[in-house]
């Protein structure tokens, strides 16, 4: 209990805009504000196709709605304030480093690469050491699921150096 | 009704869901939403009825396995399980994990058996009912499946609604459905299909919870040593049979809402043990009927969230969202019509949920133990493989490498959502009902000419309506009695 007030009250020392209530207040308006802009470039339908409400017309009423209710939350935390969370730990930033891996190296290389980079990558931060292990969730495992995935499920995965050995 | 269980394939693939039902319950931060999203890819190799009962059984295995894990090493499997830690973790401290784990399976399975009974006889008539829906009603009966999902489920009911909100306009990404015409589409031609579900789900689940592990290397776990899962004894069965019954009930009822399923069923469960128990101070000190009030409400909020599914097209949790999606994807569509002219494919649901719960109380009793030892797979190990199967998962469905990289995009999101307040569920909820919200609006509207004020000339519709305002409500009047 006392440590929850006294995370609050943590919480409550900072300006403003360093507080996690006006981040995500800020975030969400920011966003939507954003796709509701954008909801005004939507093409019209002429009134003899519109069935009931034009197609822009859904998509702005819940970005509205969404803002009103960010905005609910964002006055209620004044009472309220939220507790401050913990700060992130290193590892964390390195899942999310691996994820940017991922996305470019399935783009340029290789889909097969891709997921075994990330998971020796992902392995090796989280604290393994052990080479099996790591050869273990970094190439034997994805090669089983690829197998596997494309025996069963005849599926077909995108072209990349390593993935067209496989096929050709 | 189990006559088309009796076929060998079908009963294998009973057994091999509720095994790997209960291997995801075990495991923290997987689960049956979870492992049936990833599992959803693999159902195409087969029939729809295998499809439904393997999904089906994991979600009946699933919901029960977080029990292992809350009483053993006092972390729920599942968030459904949470309640079950309060009392399993301390009677098992005190070198009776045995006899907790014992009350844990057989009220489950009290539970899950009690709920299909209700299923069995609440869905045709609530599909029945269905009969008299317009799209008015449809478009009431969703609005007050968001709103009493943002009102009881967990967390802040606003939160709640946000996120719902935000579920129903990833719905509106894609061409319109009405007039063809590209909304949220930028450009780019594979969000002109919209973004599938199960990107949606494996990312907000799955991925998320890859990240959350990402904080939680430092964590340590301490086991209880388990013997033997012992039955219950004549005493704990006559402390606890009004307790079994009770929390069926409740759980079947919170189940049938569209809400958090068994969360919130084993929560309220649990509190109305306590109410009615004579030895209430006991609770949280190891209470055998708190963890019978808690496991047979989560249990019987398996069958009861699967009545709004199949009888009206509207899940009634995040898992029941994931088998509406197969239903969807093997050509079969829930509602009333699927009662009249596919009784069999019920049926062999209904059978398959009842035999699951017999398979899962035989598995728990006999191999809880093994069971336990799959938490023993390191992190480090573990979600990197999971990681490996979600992106070959999200990718099979379309072949899309968009959608893996939506999936991340949602994963990070997710993460930041939990961090923050915001359950992901209303999401995965919202985004599966905004078609029927929309389309139900707009064809409403040309019916009433534009008019909205017509929505209260019809009495369902309006019944819907006053029921949203009363769960709306509800919260406040909820706190304003906790502060008095």
């Amino acid at each position: 209990m006392n440590n929850v007030q006294n995370k609050k009250r943590a919480n409550k020392s900072l300006p403003f805009f360093f507080k996690d209530e006006f981040k995500v207040f800020f975030v969400i308006i920011f966003f939507s504000t954003i796709l509701l802009i954008s909801t005004f470039t939507f093409d019209k339908v002429p009134p003899i196709l519109n069935r009931g409400i034009q197609p822009a017309t859904f998509p702005k009423g819940l970005l509205v709605l969404i803002m009103f209710l960010t905005t609910i939350i964002y006055y209620l935390s004044f009472k309220n304030p939220w507790k401050k969370e913990k700060k992130l730990p290193k590892p964390f930033f390195l899942t999310i480093l691996s994820f940017i891996l991922f996305v470019v190296i399935s783009k340029t290389l290789d889909f097969f690469l891709a997921i075994s980079v990330l998971s020796i990558f992902v392995s090796y931060n989280w604290g393994e050491r052990r080479v099996f292990y790591l050869l273990l969730v970094g190439i034997i495992f994805p090669l089983v699921v690829f197998i596997f995935f494309e025996m069963i499920l005849g599926l077909r995965f995108p072209p990349g150096i390593i993935t067209n050995l496989y096929y050709y | 009704m189990m006559a088309p269980l009796f076929s060998s394939k079908l009963l294998i693939v009973l057994l091999f869901g509720t095994l790997f039902g209960l291997i995801l319950g075990v495991l923290p931060g997987l689960g049956p939403t979870t492992g049936g999203a990833l599992i959803l890819p693999f159902t195409m190799t087969l029939d729809p009825l295998s499809a439904i009962v393997l999904l089906t059984s994991i979600y009946c295995a699933g919901t029960y396995g977080g029990a292992i894990t809350a009483v053993l090493i006092n972390t729920p499997g599942t968030p459904a399980a949470a309640a079950t830690c309060l009392d399993g973790y301390p009677l098992a401290q005190k070198g009776e994990a045995g006899r907790a784990l014992g009350m844990a399976t057989v009220s489950s399975t009290v539970g899950g058996i009690f709920s299909v009974i209700v299923l069995v006889f609440f869905a045709p008539v609530l599909a029945k009912l269905a009969y008299e829906f317009g799209q008015p009603e449809y478009f009431a009966l969703a609005i007050f499946g968001l709103t009493m999902l943002a009102s009881i489920g967990e967390g802040s009911p606003i939160k709640n609604l946000i996120a719902g909100a935000f579920g129903i306009l990833i719905s509106t990404i894609g061409k319109d459905f009405m007039t063809s015409i590209d909304r949220f589409t930028y450009g780019i031609n594979e969000l002109s299909v919209g973004i599938g579900f199960i990107p949606v789900v494996v990312g907000l689940f799955a991925i998320s919870e890859m990240l959350t592990q990402s904080t939680l290397l430092d964590q340590v776990f301490k086991r209880v040593a388990l013997k033997a899962v012992k039955l219950p004894s004549l005493d704990d069965y006559k402390k606890t049979w009004k307790t079994i019954l009770r929390s069926s009930g409740i759980g079947s009822f919170i189940g049938v809402l569209p809400a958090e399923g068994g969360t919130v069923a084993s929560l309220i469960g649990y509190s109305e043990a306590k109410r009615f128990s004579k030895e209430p101070e006991e609770f949280g000190k190891g209470s055998i009927e708190g963890i019978a009030g808690a496991e047979a409400a989560n249990n019987a909020a398996t069958g009861g969230a699967m009545v709004p599914t199949l009888a009206l097209g509207i899940p009634g949790s995040a898992t029941t969202a994931v088998i509406l999606t197969g239903l969807i994807i093997h050509g079969v569509r829930p509602g009333p019509d699927l009662f009249r002219e596919q009784p069999d494919f019920l049926y062999g649901i209904f059978g398959a949920m009842l035999i699951a719960n017999v398979l899962f109380f035989i598995f728990g009793f006999f191999g809880a133990k093994l069971f336990a030892r799959i938490t023993l797979v390191p992190n480090k190990i573990l979600w990197p493989m999971i990681f490996a199967v979600s992106v070959c998962g999200t990718y099979s469905l379309s072949q899309s490498i968009i959608d893996v990289w939506i999936m991340l995009f949602f994963g990070v999101l997710g993460f930041f959502m939990r961090r923050f307040g915001f359950s992901v569920v209303p999401v995965i909820i919202g985004l599966i009902l905004g078609e029927l919200v929309e389309g139900t609006l707009r064809q409403s509207l040309v019916i009433f000419d534009g008019n909205w004020l017509m929505f209260l000339t019809r009495p369902i519709a309006l019944t819907f309506f006053i029921l949203s305002l009363i769960a709306l409500a509800f919260p406040l009047l909820r706190s304003k009695k906790q502060k008095n």
